[in-house]
């Protein structure tokens, strides 16, 4: 064994590669994607098998004839990539596995990087699957590894579920020195149990019922599901809250007596530990993050067993319903409950703070794109539908080019719906090209099918940009290292029957703005793939300045682009030359021609 | 326990610093948690890095009141994050200014005197630093974090001294990068 510190993301790789794992398949998406480039860079000699996979539903489905072929599994999104590959997970919950299978789905509390606040564990109970939740990276690296032992012991896929603070925190961790990869046995034909069936679906539903009240006893004596303390009062918590209960108690003084119970297995749940936990209980509040899982749980076995106990947390208002907890909401919730004072310095008020919203970089080439649809549009009745991406940061002023955003692919058929209440109106479609690849196409090929009239706009900037510049289709390298040939976004266009396709620069604003009048001008489903690289995968060119004999100080470029390198500087535009990644977009939008390039 | 909060805008190059923190604390045998912003934010937002050392750590975020030093890389972001700092703590701030995007457009004044102001009237144990200077002095705007640990080293309270710092530089940085940096601790 060595230590390490490691970040909880690449504990979970570690873990997984020291369970032997033997196919790790994702879709990136924060807090999860340092998990499947962990496992990538720690694959020199190639016995793990590692993809980005299209989507998430591509890569649990890899994942599930992985793992029926005898092989460990491994696959990784955050909480809405789940919902992308809930079809076959629901499914594959009666079907089962034959080597140990884990799905990490990770939470984000906050949320701070995500589009909901859903739950992970509601996921496991829906899908009848066990859930593990981690409340550090330690516990991970070890827990994941239980994970695939009881995935393979049950034959039956394993949800793991970390959240963001312990996906992206860092502790030292034990590992192990060397692993074994585990051997697969191969593919078995055996129809009845590898082909799903009505008949087949209720026997296992029946097994499954019959199976989860025995795992959940078996999961009451898991080494991460914890009882400590004594006394007539209760608080149950589980992941990081365990660990800001933890730290708020060690500075409480008086805090009397307390059981703590710490939930890691909420499906199914461990009611023989929860049972015991609530004996001779009085009042019991419940620190948890995103839903009620263990309040709710804590509820049933109380009104089951006829228990006296107060049970508080979410559902009454005694923890916040939505955001993340913090060591100090922990301590609010807490100093009621056990009556104690927690020491706290106090700061005199502070003074007003500049607000950083988060911005496109300076250079990015999608401001190009939005601005150089916006002066195509001037005076033109359109709506712009986004995505997610890096890119659903144009819905900021001044660019302002953002109207809808929902989830991965939306955007295509959002403008459809729009088209067809409003055809009079110019529906724009703005998409990644990893998003393209990820949950376009089939948008697309609906417009084309139901003959709508859209303009899509593919912001190909040949990267996954806002999680960290993950490899896709269409950049012609995969995670195994190899080059491959890529996958032509202009051709798949052309294929499904696009009436009009053209790639343009957006950094020639005017090339980029003509494309969109020509695609105006017609009828159906056209297409402008705006193609020029993410500027953290490529070298600044040259940069600009403003020319302050030239400048009339009209602030255009400041008004209409509001790009981060151009700032005032005693009232009047000015290049930060340490930002500045020379797109040259201020030069071409400046009526005077004060901005230059510098030699 | 040694709790320490860096804090900047996205780029400026807080996570190295404290990744550099966090290894030395474990070269001395201490047990590490830190906690980084990963994800939006870094695209021009406040970033924040926690890094605790000792034994029997449980969150990886420090709670208020309980830094014993704010290393800020600029001077809003120190008063913003000023409620961790514990009573007596140190605050080590860069005094350049980074105006948001939208400063320019609104027109807003903001140009950090107000914050170092306030530092000032309520932080006993403030440092200020000059590190555009240390970085021209250096020829690399990329030693600004370096810089700044250096700084917090010399005082002491950062529980990582000026040699510890150099051994992290010599083992965690690659080498092309590494006479640089250390040339940024000599200025310092």
């Amino acid at each position: 064994m060595s230590e390490r510190l490691l970040m909880g993301n690449e504990a979970i790789a570690l873990g997984a590669i020291h369970a032997g794992v033997n196919v790790v398949s994702g879709y990136p998406g924060t807090p999860s994607t340092e998990i499947l480039e962990t496992v990538a860079k720690n694959n020199k000699e190639g016995s793990v098998y590692v993809e980005w996979s299209v989507n998430e539903k591509a890569a649990l489905e890899v994942g599930a004839g992985a793992a029926y072929s005898g092989a460990r599994s491994l696959v990784t999104m955050k909480q809405v990539g789940l919902n992308v590959a809930s079809d076959p997970l629901m499914s594959l919950a009666y079907v089962g596995v034959k080597g140990g299978m884990v799905i990490v789905s990770a939470d984000d509390p906050g949320p701070i990087s995500s589009q909901t606040e859903q739950d992970t564990r509601h996921f496991a109970q829906f899908a009848k699957l066990p859930v593990f939740d981690p409340s550090s990276p330690e516990e991970a690296y070890q827990m994941i590894q239980d994970a695939f032992e009881l995935s393979e012991r049950y034959s039956t896929p394993v949800l793991f579920r970390p959240t963001t603070r312990v996906c992206h925190g860092c502790a030292s961790v034990e590992v192990r020195d060397s692993f074994e990869p585990h051997k697969p046995e191969g593919f078995v034909k055996d129809s009845k149990r590898w082909v799903i069936f009505p008949r087949a679906s209720y026997l296992n539903h029946c097994r499954i019922e019959k199976r989860d009240p025995a795992l959940g006893d078996e999961l009451s004596s898991y080494r991460f599901n914890t009882l400590t303390g004594s006394g007539r009062k209760g608080i149950a918590t589980h992941g990081i809250s365990y660990a800001y209960t933890c730290e708020a108690l060690s500075s409480a003084e008086g805090a009397g007596e307390y059981k703590l119970l710490k939930i890691s297995t909420p499906n199914p749940f461990p009611e023989k530990l929860a049972l015991e936990f609530l004996q001779e209980l009085d009042e019991v509040v419940c620190i948890e993050e995103l839903d009620p899982v263990i309040e709710r749980a804590l509820t049933y076995i109380a009104g089951k067993y006829g228990l006296k106990v107060k049970i508080s947390g979410k559902l009454d208002g005694t923890v916040a319903p939505a955001g993340e907890n913090t060591v100090e909401s922990v301590k609010d919730v807490l100093s009621k409950f056990l009556d104690i004072k927690f020491d706290q310095p106090e700061m005199p008020p502070l003074p007003e703070l500049p607000v950083r919203p988060p911005v496109l970089c300076a250079g990015c080439p999608h401001r190009a794109s939005f601005y150089a649809v916006k002066q195509a549009t001037k005076g033109i009745k359109a709506v712009y539908s986004g995505d997610i991406g890096c890119y659903t940061l144009g819905n900021a002023m001044p660019l302002d080019m953002v109207d809808t955003c929902l989830c991965m692919g939306a955007d295509v058929t959002i403008a459809q719906g729009i088209h067809r209440v409003e055809p009079d109106t110019v529906n724009f479609s703005f998409i990644g090209d990893s998003t393209f690849f990820a949950s376009g196409i089939t948008g697309v090929v609906n417009a084309v099918y139901n003959r709508t009239d859209i303009i899509l706009i593919v912001l190909d900037n040949s990267t996954t940009a806002m999680t960290g510049h993950q490899p896709h289709p269409g950049t012609g390298v995969t995670m195994m290292g190899d080059v491959c040939a890529a996958v032509s976004i202009e051709k798949i266009l052309e294929a499904v029957g696009c009436t009009y396709v053209k790639t343009v620069d957006p950094l020639d604003l005017a090339a980029a703005e003509s494309a969109v009048r020509e695609a105006m001008a017609l009828t159906g489903v056209k297409a402008i793939i705006m193609k020029s690289p993410c500027i953290a995968v490529t070298k600044p060119a040259k940069r600009f300045a403003v020319d302050p004999e030239k400048c009339i100080n009209c602030k255009k470029c400041i008004r209409e682009l509001g790009c981060p390198a151009i700032v005032l500087t005693d009232g009047r535009p000015a290049i930060e030359p340490g930002l500045c990644y020379g797109c040259g977009i201020c030069a071409q939008v400046c009526p005077v021609k004060a901005i230059g390039r510098e030699d | 326990m040694n709790n320490i909060l860096l804090c900047g805008v996205g780029g400026q190059g807080t996570v190295l610093a404290s990744k550099l923190i966090a290894f030395a604390a474990m070269e001395r045998g201490d047990s590490v948690r830190t906690s980084e912003t990963i994800g939006m934010s870094q695209r021009g937002g406040c970033v924040v890095s926690h890094v605790r050392a000792g034994k029997d750590i449980n969150s990886p975020m420090l709670p208020k009141g309980s830094a014993d030093m704010i290393i800020a890389f600029e001077p809003a972001e120190a008063v913003r994050n000023i409620s961790y700092l514990k009573r007596g703590g140190t605050v080590i701030v860069n005094k350049k200014a980074v105006k948001p995007v939208t400063a320019s457009l609104t027109g807003s004044s903001y140009d950090g005197s107000e914050a170092l102001a306030y530092l000032s009237e309520n932080v006993e144990k403030l440092v200020v630093i000059d590190g555009d200077e240390i970085c021209a002095k250096c020829g690399s705007p990329k030693v600004l974090n370096i810089a700044l640990l250096a700084a917090a080293a010399k005082t002491g309270a950062l529980g990582m001294t000026l040699e510890e710092l150099k051994n992290a530089i010599q083992k965690r940085i690659p080498e092309k990068f590494r006479e640089l940096n250390l040339r940024a601790v000599e200025l310092a």
